[in-house]
């Protein structure tokens, strides 16, 4: 990429500045987030002490708790305070466990992880493939059935999916038992036991959208006047695919696969649920239910600030991807 | 209208005709129902199908086909109420946007980039969390969820069409603003957002029946189809049909009207 011969600036500077504005905008834009957030679900009536006390409690000692919690204070002061605990990594108490907040995510975020990168492992390749058949069959039988199958796909609500794999895998094949906790130190088998499910029905959720925007950046690229000239060259069809429009086309790909994997939190959030998977999205579907305030705000913002990254990821991807750009 | 039926795809008919099926069970199904959604009339609970209950029987032995006959009319109308809610607003504000002075636009753009990195699930919980779930507040919720999606898009729209010559002759003709969104731009975007309505609908049959599932969504007695497949979860490990066939019914309805979005805006594009 170096290596500038004349006395121009390097290459790189352009796109680095582009990316550190968008490093820049992303991290406005969580700020923004944290202030939507936290107004929601921060500044409402309906009182963190008196919950916490029940119907029992005297005038006095809700005020006494209120004070210690901080909660007379103005909002402005209370969403000051609440975001430089988040930042400083320590996002407050969780009301109902009486344990601070980031002791429990601390916990389950591995799960979570773990769990969407074993989704990912499956889910990018597989998406891979349908999206480069269907762009090389366009218009054909395989592309119209595969555009009908992927349409449906994108549209299956979550529970659908991991209940039919629970039918078909625990009911009617008895492979796997229909949930099956992660012990300890699992075996290879005691793993696959756990992970199998839930990888599959999260794997089926994000393949279809994914496989639908690679097919749109590969056919984006097979419609530029280059791929014309090769074909009139006489350049087989695999070789035009792999050789000369899918390194063109790694940008757009890779950037619709960051941002398909967005997807994944809205499938967790199911998934987890069903399969008892102990992961963040379930303990923020548990925060909402107990009315955790403190809890649900954290599993919230780490979420939005996991789906940026993944926008900015997806954005860099573009920006270092296009050689426009690095011509300043 | 017919005739633009009947130049879709095969795919685009089967989407029709699934769509108009759960219109029309949404308007009729209580009154066709064979049992009172409530009662126990079955000594059997899970059951599998037979004549008398033709989708079988519920976790306390109620006639699966009744509860789905009124939990669709929740699940539909509810989603058609909160689309057409979202749409309205988002292409109101658009439009506000669009032909109000530049300090609206950029405000309301920036309020909308900020909400839509805000994922719609996590947007909807924190409300639920907030603000409870009665049968209004639920609507209003994931409405505004979906709010940001179509302003993004109705206001790309009317940004282009105000820059055409036919909205600036209108402008120097003297027309105020309130003219110039409704009279002039609306009815050229009319097209492009009904197929938005149908994807913020498929969404939010999604968001709902994901919220009435996790149980954050209609309460009972009240239940929609998501409520159905959650209070029927026990029966998954016999394979019972009160399970399966609610989630089935979801799938066909957010199926077919992506279907049918997306035979309807291909065949214009060709």
């Amino acid at each position: 990429m170096s290596g500038s011969a004349s006395a121009q600036r390097p290459t790189w500077i352009a796109p680095l500045r582009l990316i550190a504005a968008r490093i820049g905008a992303a991290l406005l834009t969580l700020l923004l987030v944290s202030m939507v957030i936290f107004a929601i679900s921060g500044l409402l009536p309906g009182d963190a002490a008196q919950e916490a006390l029940g119907q029992g409690a005297t005038a006095g000692q809700i005020a006494a708790l209120r004070h210690e919690m901080g909660l007379d204070q103005p909002g402005p002061v209370r969403y000051v305070r609440w975001l430089g605990g988040i930042v400083k990594g320590d996002p407050g108490t969780s009301i109902v466990a009486n344990q601070p907040v980031s002791k429990i995510i601390s916990e389950r975020l591995p799960n979570t992880l773990r769990l969407a990168a074993l989704t990912s492992m499956v889910a990018v390749p597989l998406a891979f493939l349908i999206g480069v058949f269907s762009a090389i069959a366009r218009g054909r039988r395989l592309d119209r059935a595969l555009n009908v199958l992927t349409l449906s796909m994108v549209a299956l609500p979550e529970f659908l999916v991991a209940t039919l794999a629970v039918l078909l895998f625990a009911v009617k094949l008895r492979w796997l038992p229909s949930i099956a906790l992660v012990p300890q130190e699992p075996t290879l088998g005691e793993f696959l036991r756990a992970y199998t499910m839930p990888v599959i029905s999260l794997a089926v959720i994000v393949v279809a959208q994914m496989a639908r925007m690679i097919r749109a950046a590969i056919i984006a690229e097979l419609d530029r006047p280059y791929v014309e000239m090769a074909r009139l060259k006489g350049v087989r069809p695999g070789r035009l695919i792999f050789r000369h429009v899918l390194p063109n086309a790694i940008g757009p790909i890779v950037n619709a696969m960051a941002l398909s994997l967005s997807y994944l939190f809205g499938g967790a959030i199911i998934v987890e649920t069903i399969f008892s998977y102990p992961g963040l999205a379930s303990l923020m579907v548990n925060a909402v239910t107990s009315r955790d305030m403190p809890l649900l705000q954290a599993c919230a913002m780490i979420f939005c600030a996991t789906y940026l990254l993944l926008v900015l990821i997806a954005d860099t991807v573009a920006i270092l991807a296009n050689p426009q750009l690095r011509k300043g | 209208m017919l005739h633009a039926a009947r130049r879709l795809p095969l795919s685009g008919k089967i989407g029709l005709a699934i769509v108009l099926f759960w219109l029309m069970v949404a308007l009729i199904g209580p009154f066709i129902a064979p049992y009172t959604p409530g009662a126990f009339v079955s000594e059997e609970v899970f059951a599998g199908s037979s004549g008398k209950f033709w989708f079988g029987s519920d976790f306390l032995g109620r006639d699966v086909l009744s509860r789905l006959l009124v939990g669709a009319r929740f699940t539909v109308g509810l989603s058609v109420l909160a689309a057409t809610l979202a749409c309205a607003t988002g292409t109101g504000l658009a439009l506000t946007a669009a032909v109000g002075p530049r300090w609206v636009d950029e405000l309301l753009s920036r309020a909308m980039d900020t909400m839509i990195s805000i994922p719609g699930k996590v947007f909807a919980l924190v409300m639920v969390a907030a603000f409870g779930s009665s049968l209004m507040l639920l609507t209003l919720i994931v409405a505004i969820t979906y709010v940001p999606g179509n302003f993004r898009i109705a206001r790309s729209l009317a940004v282009g069409l105000a820059r055409l010559d036919y909205v600036e002759v209108a402008r120097a003709r003297g027309e105020g603003r309130l003219h110039l969104a409704l009279v002039e731009m609306l009815p050229n975007m009319i097209r492009p957002l009904f197929a938005d309505i149908g994807l913020r609908f498929v969404f939010i049959v999604l968001l709902l029946s994901g919220l009435s599932f996790l149980g954050l969504g209609l309460q009972p007695p009240d239940a929609d189809l998501g409520s159905l497949v959650r209070e029927n979860v026990s029966g998954l490990g016999e394979g019972a049909l009160a399970v399966l066939v609610p989630a089935l019914a979801i799938a066909s309805l957010t199926v077919s009207v992506n279907l049918l979005i997306d035979a309807a805006t291909q065949g214009k594009a060709r």
